[in-house]
């Protein structure tokens, strides 16, 4: 298939992802796919791809990209100094490479994590249903491993919709990446936090912990007490918040192990995990309670923003 | 003739809780326990027909249960699940047999021995003496929790877990036993190392064991 995107620089680390295996967990494979999936299907559709095509996500810093083939791409998530042969490009925005053409990943201003879609879809290893890659077993993607530099990225299938740049959403409809407040609703077993630890967990400032990968985030700032006896093992969530002994909450993302006997004291909500998604060692949070009900609600918003997406691609063609 | 065991179990309470806004836990028990288990696997094959449902864990005694928000609901899943756990679970069949070669040659055979006052050779006697159960594929790629250990082996893991434990490594801790199926952190005691392979990456699915499967472990020189 067409190559269209070779890689100059890899970034500290971009690996190819899609939304994911969903139903691998049944058989102890952790669900993977784009830490932030509000933005990486953003992305996708501000191209005119379906949401859950394969594209790039960049940790922390981005790659330097040159299309050796003509191509239209979109960059969503962490607001980084986007660039295109030096001239700043907007993010949130489908754009036109040409032949030859630069892209390059200056200042981070918000978030950690960067979306790049590419009409027709990024190319990569198929296992368990998904082109995600996952770095333990070294499946998925780009033969299970991250890019590096001379790396060529080809395209899924050969894009047949007119190609239209410019498809944008607005900025009102983004998620809030700068706000570090992550709603959540309270665990099975919160009752095994004393008073304290529970208006700690809902209430106090933690920070995220050098220990913080694609697998969960160990937090920092508190240590919640728990009590009771040991708990059997079960099936576990992304979003979930466990507790070890020792107190220190571990907030799991999207390469989590698939079960575990923690108590589990909270959950983030699906609306929060874009932003859940974009956090890095050394950024604040906050845990704040909310109920289904408002969880719903909020669910809805990030889909009608989604549409809203879909709608410009419509428009636009 | 006596009545088949499952009738004179009666059906467990289950008490759900919200994993967030697109899971929930279904929990029916704390005990490790085979009847709970095998009512934990039926209760999550049957849920994972349902449209709504968008996939399901059995873990020892619970079912995690992934479901699509825009179909359904906390409460009217709970309700749904409430009327599946109180029918009878349907016989289980004999899952599939694993019989496994154990090298018992652990790093960490000798200090089990010495703490539980038996000799290596015994360890190893009553570790391979069992025909133990699937509780749980999980944790990584590969990791079944399987059990019950004999009481004579009971040990709680320990104090510090190990940075890294090479793959094929044969452990127990509490009343559990498994093989660790790649090189991963880990608190248990490693008693043997076995040649077989776990996690088959290019298999779907890619886990030797499935749940409700037995295993049997044998002394092997190699």
């Amino acid at each position: 298939m067409t190559v269209v995107l070779r890689v100059v620089e890899p970034g500290l680390f971009t690996t190819v992802q899609d939304l994911g295996r969903p139903n691998a967990i049944s058989a102890g494979v952790p669900p993977g796919g784009a830490m932030d999936r509000f933005a990486h299907r953003a992305a996708n559709l501000l191209v005119g791809n379906a949401e859950g095509d394969a594209g790039l996500e960049c940790t922390l810093n981005g790659p330097t990209l040159v299309a050796v083939h003509s191509c239209l791409v979109a960059i969503t998530g962490a607001d980084f100094d986007l660039r295109v042969n030096g001239q700043p490009v907007p993010g949130w925005t489908g754009i036109f490479l040409g032949m030859g053409d630069r892209l390059t990943f200056g200042a981070r201003r918000s978030g950690g994590r960067a979306y790049v879609a590419v009409a027709g879809g990024v190319a990569g290893d198929r296992w368990l249903g998904s082109l995600s890659t996952y770095m333990l077993a070294a499946r998925g993607g780009m033969h299970g491993r991250n890019l590096k530099a001379g790396d060529e990225i080809s395209l899924a299938r050969e894009f047949v919709g007119p190609v239209v740049s410019g498809r944008q959403l607005p900025e009102r409809l983004r998620p809030r990446y700068a706000d570090h407040t992550i709603l959540a609703i309270a665990g099975p077993h919160i009752k095994r936090l004393d008073a304290e630890s529970r208006s700690m967990l809902f209430g106090g400032e933690f920070k995220v912990s050098r220990e913080a990968d694609r697998m969960g985030y160990r937090l920092d700032g508190h240590r919640l007490a728990t009590s009771g006896d040991e708990l059997l093992s079960f099936g576990l969530a992304a979003g979930a918040v466990q507790v070890p002994r020792g107190g220190q909450p571990i907030l799991l993302m999207a390469d989590h192990q698939t079960a575990g006997g923690y108590p589990v004291v909270a959950t983030v909500v699906s609306a929060s995990m874009p932003v859940a998604g974009q956090l890095l060692p050394g950024d604040d949070l906050r845990f704040a309670e909310v109920s289904l009900e408002r969880a719903r609600q909020m669910r809805l918003s990030l889909a009608s923003a989604l549409a809203a997406c879909r709608a410009s691609s419509m428009t636009a063609s | 003739m006596p009545p088949p065991r499952s009738i004179r179990r009666p059906a467990p309470r289950v008490r759900t809780y919200p994993l967030g806004d697109t899971a929930l836990l279904a929990e029916l028990g704390t005990r490790l326990d085979t009847a709970l288990n095998t009512r934990a696997i039926a209760l999550a094959t049957a849920l994972k027909k349902r449209r709504d449902v968008r996939q399901t864990v059995a873990g020892y005694a619970a079912v995690t249960v992934h479901f699509d928000p825009d179909q359904t609901t906390h409460e009217a899943l709970t309700a749904a699940i409430k009327r599946l756990a109180a029918k009878r679970p349907p016989m289980e069949e004999p899952g599939r047999l694993h019989r496994i070669p154990v090298v018992y040659e652990g790093p960490d055979l000798e200090e089990v021995a010495a703490r539980l006052r038996l000799t290596p050779e015994r360890v190893a006697e009553l570790h391979s003496k069992p025909i133990y159960r699937v509780f749980l594929v999980g944790f990584v790629p590969g990791w079944a929790y399987l059990g019950p250990l004999p009481e004579e082996l009971e040990l709680p893991r320990r104090h510090v877990p190990r940075t890294q434990v090479p793959a094929g490594s044969v452990a127990i801790a509490g009343r559990q036993t498994g093989i660790y199926p790649l090189p991963t952190p880990g608190g248990w005691h490693l008693i043997g190392r076995t040649s077989i392979k776990t996690f088959l990456p290019d298999r779907d699915p890619p886990c030797l064991f499935r749940a409700g499967d037995r295993v049997k472990f044998f002394s092997s020189t190699r």
